[in-house]
């Protein structure tokens, strides 16, 4: 089937604008009739709710943490871009337009982009009012720094916690809308099913995590906010308990799922260095624009290197490779993350890496160490200052911008990054894949929307840094508020929805029975061993590189371990208590599902774009070779009924206002 | 390493709780949650209860860890949390006791884990600026210092995982209170609604049966993000000043 994404006519510059001001309205009144659920309280879905709430509907919102404020988002370190222009260094809404298709390898809707970018000034300034504290310069103004895949200073910061400030200021506007009693909040309740009735998603059933109590909760509408699914790679920089049961379960009653192979991998984390290693840690990409990557020339530095004889600060600089420059002069460090990734990943696979699994690189600041120490000592009017004090000096600038981050280096490596170049490698980090959405941000189901990382919408095949807290932002402020309305003026006349009719009987007692079948299933195994063999199957044939021959192993991997999880799980406990181990089993249930459906994504797709790279289409530089005349679609797949093969629909993506051109950072 | 743990057990909210020894070998790289994991999978394999505790970003951002590891909230290390708290801190052999946070505003939920939802109700008591989506000027309109942004920055970075009022014998939780109203007070958008918002998260936190603060600053030796007390002095500013000019209630 031939999926339309309902974007409004018209010049492109012109549409969103056009469009807000020709939608159907709610009137206040009718507004105070409708109940809108919010499933997830992150950037996307905390504005959501705020916002929602201040326009009058009733909002329940749903999160299956302690606090709203706990949502991953939180942890989003380096930025959020905005094209204010404030540098005044030629940036402008369509060159954020511009680099956002580029950077997704024109792999994203125009449209939804495009209005990304508008909204993107209103973010700032809706987030200062809040009182989110952004690094400020010494006149007042705000400030902005670099981030890969562009040539302009737009991203805004709060050090190196943009997504902490970010999301309390989201978190805050959410508490006052719950004081005011717009918002009902119910924390530590996880979504286990969307509820349809006559084809609409007009509620969903959780579970109360405390108590263990199954609940029915009715809506004329249900918003999706509920991220991304990253964790399927079990490693990854998500959160622990981030997971894609919310989506996966929209899926499984009829919602679309949208490039679910398209994969961010993270160019600049901290090496895996042990098997019981429960998660990875990001360190910001903004490190990259003070810090340089390179790798040992010789072999056989290298290998001094991994078996801790030589350290990388010992190497003389005749004998590194700084490969991205190299590489990409036009943008060097500041190449895009797929990009990094990947050339990392060459040169580890060469033989250069400099950790002892040879899976690391160096990020080096002695040069920007060098560079600040040299400016601050010359505007401190010190004359001919020792190589120690430019040091000292130098070093003060970039605990400044980056001390965070180092610190937390540190405590988790146990070295010094000032003395000793960071170690970094590509690490699983986001999903540009998610549901199915159209303009409006609904889904192919009425009265179902996504919003953030968990659609699909404006990120094509790679997502540029500093982009998803826009992105998450522009969809819960600016974009959803108006949406929703085009579907729920056409439901004022739809009185409350009873929960007691037999949809939300066949959903709950569906729930009830799928959480007993994983009480009584008497197996061995934990869930979070299951986990941990799925992550690894994913890594290995679904990560950076993927090939048909690996993909179709990986599918049939997956399936066996599927079967062994049905035959072999357990999970202690009851369902009537606080149990986190049958949260752990019902969240690894649909990974397993979710992982088989990426590979067939990754198979499906004969081409390589962004984070999706297929070694068998290359150019023979290495870089990722696109094939826009047979791959220039959204994949869409629906899999309601996991017994038979999930079935692919597609999105045409047409560019009207960009050309389509091979991606080159050069 | 092999390590002698001493963890507090509670089937639920009603249950009197107790604590139970396990043996556990850990190695020095694992994180202290991790070695918690290795706990439960052994707990797990022999068909026994794992230890339930909060956690999630593991990076310590998201303030969903707790735990008080001997007698100290988010354990020896300053600055940090448990999530990021490494083993290479613990000495071979070395007895760990494992308690939740314990507060009369923090009731155990089950084993480590306790209900923090007291925060969020002070929060939504006041601690915000009442400003709706679309009414904002342009960011730049308002020019805000480098050093008061910073300041407003350092008191916004709580976490708020309640360390503080672990860590207070009144379980005071003057330190998060004070952390938002300095946030907000010091920053121009959020001066208007200052005195208001001291008086009624002041009033919330009594309400919620958090202690007095006697000035003792454990809650700024514990946190793990550095909150100074400073913001305490602030919010008693803010609130006196209140009493006497605030004719809203």
């Amino acid at each position: 089937m031939e999926l339309n994404g309902n974007v409004p006519t018209g010049p492109l510059a012109e549409k969103w604008t056009k469009y807000k001001s020709s939608m159907p309205l709610v009137s206040p009144d009718n507004k105070r009739r409708l109940d809108v659920i919010v499933v997830g309280t992150g950037l996307a879905g905390a504005a959501a709710a705020a916002s929602m709430g201040e326009l009058g509907y009733n909002v329940k919102c749903f999160t299956f943490h302690d606090s709203p404020r706990r949502a991953h988002s939180i942890a989003a370190q380096g930025g959020i871009n905005a094209a204010k222009n404030y540098k005044n260094d030629g940036d402008s809404v369509y060159r954020l337009f511009y680099d956002t298709i580029k950077g997704g390898d024109y792999r994203a809707r125009e449209g939804n982009v495009h209005r990304l970018a508008e909204v993107s000034v209103d973010i700032i300034d809706q987030c200062v009012a809040q009182g989110v504290p952004f690094a400020r310069e010494y006149g007042g103004m705000l400030d902005n720094r670099s981030f890969g895949g562009t040539q302009v200073q737009r991203t805004f910061y709060a050090r190196g916690q943009t997504g902490q400030q970010l999301l309390i200021g989201a978190y805050q506007s959410l508490s006052r809308q719950i004081s005011l009693g717009k918002v009902t909040m119910y924390n530590r309740h996880e979504m286990l099913d969307v509820v349809l009735v006559e084809g609409k998603a007009r509620g969903i059933i959780t579970r109360n995590l405390v108590t263990g109590k199954l609940e029915r909760h009715s809506a004329h509408a249900v918003v999706l906010a509920t991220g991304g699914y990253g964790n399927v790679f079990y490693l990854s920089t998500n959160a622990m308990t981030c997971n894609v049961t919310a989506a996966w379960r929209a899926v499984r009653r009829g919602a679309y799922m949208a490039n679910p192979c398209y994969t961010q991998i993270h160019p600049t984390c901290i090496p895996q260095y042990g098997d019981y290693q429960s998660k990875l840690t990001l360190m910001s990409e903004s490190l990259r624009n003070d810090g340089r990557v390179w790798v040992p020339k010789k072999l056989e530095d290298a290998e001094a290197i991994r078996q801790g004889k030589r350290m990388g600060k010992d190497i003389p600089e005749a004998d590194r490779d700084y490969y991205l420059e190299r590489r990409y002069p036009a943008f060097g460090n500041l190449v895009p993350r797929d990009v990094a990734s990947r050339a990392a990943k060459v040169e580890c696979d060469k033989g250069h890496g400099i950790v002892p699994t040879g899976l690391g690189v160096y990020l080096d600041f002695a040069d920007a160490i060098q560079r600040y120490g040299k400016t601050k000592a010359h505007s401190s009017n010190i004359e001919n200052p020792s190589a120690q004090q430019i040091w000292d000096l130098g070093k003060a600038v970039v605990e400044e911008k980056y001390g965070n981050l180092f610190e937390m280096y540190e405590k988790i490596t146990g070295e010094d990054p000032y003395t000793n170049p960071m170690k970094i490698y590509p690490a699983v980090h986001y999903t540009m894949g998610g549901l199915w959405v159209d303009y409006n941000l609904q889904t192919n189901i009425p009265g179902l929307f996504a919003l953030g990382e968990c659609n699909f919408s404006d990120h094509g095949a790679n997502r540029l840094g500093a982009s998803a807290l826009m992105q998450g932002l522009a969809d819960g402020y600016f974009v959803i508020p108006y949406t929703i309305g085009s579907f729920l003026a056409n439901e004022i006349r739809t009185p409350k929805l009873d929960t007691a009719s037999p949809a939300f009987e066949e959903a709950e007692n569906a729930v009830r029975e799928r959480l007993t079948g994983f009480i009584s299933n008497g197996g061995k195994q934990s869930a979070e061993s299951f986990h941990r063999r799925l992550g690894k199957i994913m890594w290995e044939y679904c990560g950076m590189g993927r090939s048909a021959e690996g993909l179709t192993k990986a599918r049939r991997l997956i399936q066996d371990l599927k079967a062994e999880f049905y035959a072999d799980l357990y999970v202690p406990g009851s369902m009537d208590e606080y149990n986190p181990e049958l949260e752990k089993a019902t969240r690894v249930a649909d990974f397993l599902e979710l992982g088989e459906l990426m590979c067939l994504d990754a198979l499906q797709r004969e081409e390589s774009c962004g984070g999706h790279f297929r070694e068998e289409h290359q150019t023979e530089e290495g870089e990722a070779l696109r094939d826009d005349v047979n791959m220039a679609y959204v994949s869409a797949w629906g899999w309601k009924d996991t017994s038979v093969e999930p079935e692919l629909n597609k999105e045409p993506l047409i560019f009207e206002n960009i050309k389509v051109a091979a991606r080159s950072y050069k | 390493m092999k390590l002698n743990l001493k963890i507090w057990r509670q089937k639920n909210a009603k249950d009197k709780g107790h604590f139970e020894n396990y043996k556990v070998v850990a190695n020095e790289h694992m994180s202290f949650l991790e070695m918690l994991d290795v706990l439960n999978e052994e707990l797990i394999s022999s068909q026994k209860e794992p230890v339930a505790f909060d956690h999630d970003c593991r990076e310590g951002i998201c303030g969903t860890c707790s735990l008080v590891i001997n007698g100290q909230p988010h354990g020896p290390m300053n600055g940090t949390t448990t999530c990021q708290l490494h083993m290479r801190h613990f000495k071979e052999g070395e007895t760990v006791v494992i308690e939740p946070f314990r507060a009369k505003a923090f009731p155990v939920l089950k084993d480590l884990v306790v209900d923090r939802s007291a925060f969020d109700r002070i929060i939504q008591a006041g601690g915000y600026v009442s400003v709706d989506t679309g009414q904002a000027p342009d960011g730049n309109t308002v020019p805000i210092g480098k050093e008061v942004a910073g300041k407003a920055f350092e008191a916004a970075a709580c976490i708020g995982c309640g360390a503080c009022v672990a860590a207070c014998p009144n379980s005071s939780a003057m330190l998060f209170v004070s952390a938002k109203v300095s946030h907000l007070a010091l920053l121009p958008q959020g001066q208007v609604e200052s005195k208001k918002r001291a008086q009624s998260m002041v009033h919330q936190m009594d309400e919620e049966g958090f202690g007095m603060c006697s000035n003792i600053t454990a809650c700024e030796a514990e946190c793990p993000k550095g909150i100074s007390v400073e913001n305490i002095a602030r919010l008693n500013r803010e609130y006196i000043s209140a009493s006497f000019s605030s004719t809203e209630k």
